[in-house]
């Protein structure tokens, strides 16, 4: 899938989480700048980003991804062209 | 949204705005306080469990132990959770949280002194909770472990935990048999049916310290809320159930009797047989069936009437089978069954109709029924009828909302009301509680919505304090008449305070409206007031949604109101002193000596 169109659907997924349609997500997006993204959120988002995609995040990943962008990188690599 | 089947990631997922969209909907709600005590972590279960308490009802306030802390909290609850005075207590354990699992090289002494071990730490939580916060308590069961050492063997080998585990589950039920305010989650039969390997998926205890996989928490909060709100008495009372392609498959006025399919005969007419099976055995549990279809009444009459059914017309509490909209004919069902709408569950497996009910019936349970073989488990699993506690009352409720309809037709035969109440001969036993008809006088208070003056809800808990507490005036009513027994219909609370009584509770079943039972209450209370020396009586009415036909009682009965508020609550009050009996129609003893 295309960068692009991975960024698209990743702000919606964002937007439903934490309800909240202002959210517009950036390769450097981290917690520190969604008011709701504490640690327990975190793993509503994980589940539903999975569910989007159809792939799965090792366990490693999960705790370790560091930004939006480097979210979006996995999701590309596991996602079919 | 949140009807079985959901979609658990949509639920997750949008959970905040469902949140939202719930609170913002006009719907009055319960306010209950419940306290979690976990095992693992429960933050996203507790926010998911509020979703389905909000669409039941209800509106939780929650207290969350810190993380594990379920043991402390039972055991030496801080001043938070003491001040907190939960409604309900719910134990969150899990398979994560036995400590003392038997190893291969145990001698058997070894393991029954670690079962015991493990089953005192849990009589000593729930006997501690009891005690200090007198309320229900729901406890897990445990889930079966994701791998057994033994193979097969685990299941029956003393060493094995799976053997351990369902020797646990075993000791747990025999604590719920014999105590009535404690209910068991069958975490282990919803795992199972959820798919055991998916649900134990051991990321999601090594990453976030949850028991379970994070997409079956709606599955597992869905069934946990059925309990709780069955407890809070929001359970649904009736079916109302559509007949062609839902009790049978075809179409009785085009294909004949001998055309539908039920029986034996094809893999549909036996899937259709399965679901009638089922829906005889919610009547034998008191759920009232009716029949709602769009149908010539005679070709209702001969498809029920099919040598191969499982359900007969006399099964059926009403029968409107006929060509209004249905959503009238639901109107109809409520208002002859004395019931509100939002007790009943249509059954139809026309999107169409379920459609114009849904929408022009808000309250009414609309389940997605679409294939005869999903039937069954779309009722089961959505928990309408959960069953928390079971009265002889619940046996008989069909036979009793039969015999109303009998005593209709009679009431067409007289042109005089009161001759006609006298032509029903009736009994009413009225005194203090007895323990046989705590658990009935419990369900009443948390169903009886219309007649009820202050719609005060106890738990059973709350009851036997009541029971038990000298500080009262306690009648419940029973009333037989030629037809039957209606068993307990009515309920009064009033406390002493000097020489006046605050009437705390009034209620009465609607099926024994108008026939005078509420003045044979009054007679015997003013009675007992008599005799304690009690010479004023004080009521109460708060109103709600659904209680305006007792507006004026008091007024009937011959109080004078003394305040009213702006919410117009009111209070009134009834000297004894120039008391004259009101009933002269029922014939009341009290309890059997």
């Amino acid at each position: 899938m295309e960068t692009k169109a991975i960024y698209a659907r990743l702000n919606r997924v964002f937007q439903n989480v934490f309800d909240d349609d202002t959210i517009h997500i950036t390769p450097s997006t981290t917690a520190n700048d969604i008011e709701d993204w504490d640690s327990l959120e975190h793993i509503t988002l994980i589940s539903a980003v999975e569910r989007t995609f159809r792939m799965k995040f090792r366990m490693g990943e999960i705790s370790s991804m560091k930004n939006v962008g480097e979210m979006v990188a996995i999701i590309r690599e596991r996602t079919p062209l | 949204m949140l009807e079985y089947p959901f979609d658990a990631a949509r639920v997750i997922q949008k959970r905040k705005s469902l949140r939202r969209a719930l609170l913002a909907d006009g719907t009055p709600r319960l306010k209950k306080k419940i306290a979690v005590l976990g095992g693992s972590t429960t933050s996203d279960i507790v926010k998911t469990l509020e979703l389905f308490l909000l669409d039941a009802g209800i509106e939780p306030t929650f207290y969350e132990s810190e993380y594990a802390q379920y043991y402390q909290d039972a055991m030496f609850p801080g001043e938070e959770l003491l001040h907190f005075a939960p409604d309900l207590i719910w134990i969150h354990t899990t398979n994560r949280n036995v400590t003392s699992y038997p190893q291969v090289t145990d001698p058997a002494e070894q393991v029954e002194e670690k079962f015991q071990t493990e089953l005192r730490k849990f009589r000593a939580i729930w006997e501690s909770l009891n005690e200090k916060f007198h309320c229900p308590i729901i406890q897990n069961n445990f889930e079966m472990p994701l791998y057994r050492l033994l193979g097969n063997r685990d299941c029956y080998d003393i060493h094995g935990r799976t053997h351990f585990l369902s020797r646990l589950n075993q000791a747990f039920y025999d604590y719920a048999q014999s105590h009535e305010n404690f209910h068991i989650n069958d975490l282990n039969f919803i795992s199972a049916s959820y798919g055991l390997q998916e649900w134990s998926n051991p990321l999601y205890w090594n990453m976030y310290k949850y028991a379970m996989c994070f997409e079956a928490i709606p599955a597992f909060a869905q069934n946990l809320a059925n309990i709780m709100k069955s407890i809070f008495g929001k359970n649904k009372k009736a079916l109302a159930l559509d007949l062609d392609n839902t009790l049978w498959g075809g179409v009785v006025g085009d294909d004949g009797v001998d055309g539908i399919e039920i029986g034996q005969e094809t893999g549909v007419s036996q899937s259709y047989y399965e679901f009638q099976s089922y829906l005889k055995q919610l009547k034998s549990i008191g759920i009232i069936l009716t029949v709602c279809s769009k149908n010539d009444h005679e070709n209702a009459i001969a498809g029920l009437n099919h040598p191969e059914g499982v359900l007969r017309p006399e099964d059926f509490a009403v029968i409107k089978a006929n060509w209004e909209n249905k959503d009238q004919n639901i109107a109809q069902i409520a208002r002859e069954l004395n019931i509100m709408e939002d007790a009943i569950v249509f059954v139809d497996d026309n999107p169409a109709e379920r459609e114009i009910v849904r929408v022009q019936r808000p309250g009414v349970a609309v389940p997605v029924m679409d294939s005869v073989e999903t039937y069954i488990t779309t009722l089961d699993r959505n928990g309408f009828f959960e069953v928390t506690s079971l009265s002889e009352d619940d046996f008989k409720r069909n036979e009793m909302y039969r015999t109303n309809a009998l005593r209709a037709a009679q009431q067409a035969a007289f042109q005089d009301y009161g001759e006609y109440l006298k032509s029903l001969d009736m009994h009413a036993t009225i005194d203090d509680f007895l323990p046989v008809y705590i658990a009935r006088i419990t369900q009443l208070t948390n169903k009886s919505n219309q007649f009820n003056l202050t719609t005060r809800r106890y738990t059973q808990a709350q009851m036997e304090q009541v029971f038990e507490s000298d500080d009262y005036i306690r009648l419940y009513g029973k009333l037989t008449d030629k037809f039957g027994d209606n068993g307990v219909v009515s309920v009064v609370i009033g406390k002493k305070n000097g020489n006046v009584l605050d009437v705390e509770l009034w209620l009465m079943s609607c099926r024994v409206l108008k026939r005078d039972m509420e003045l044979a209450m009054l007679d015997t209370l003013v009675t007992k007031c008599r005799a304690a020396g009690i010479d004023e009586i004080r009521g109460y009415y708060y109103p709600t949604a659904k209680n305006g036909m007792v507006r004026e009682l008091y007024a009937q009965f011959g109080f004078t109101q003394i305040s009213c508020d702006a919410a117009g609550n009111t209070v009134w009050q009834l000297p004894l002193a120039d008391y004259q009996t009101k009933n002269h129609v029922i014939a009341v003893s009290g309890n059997p000596k």
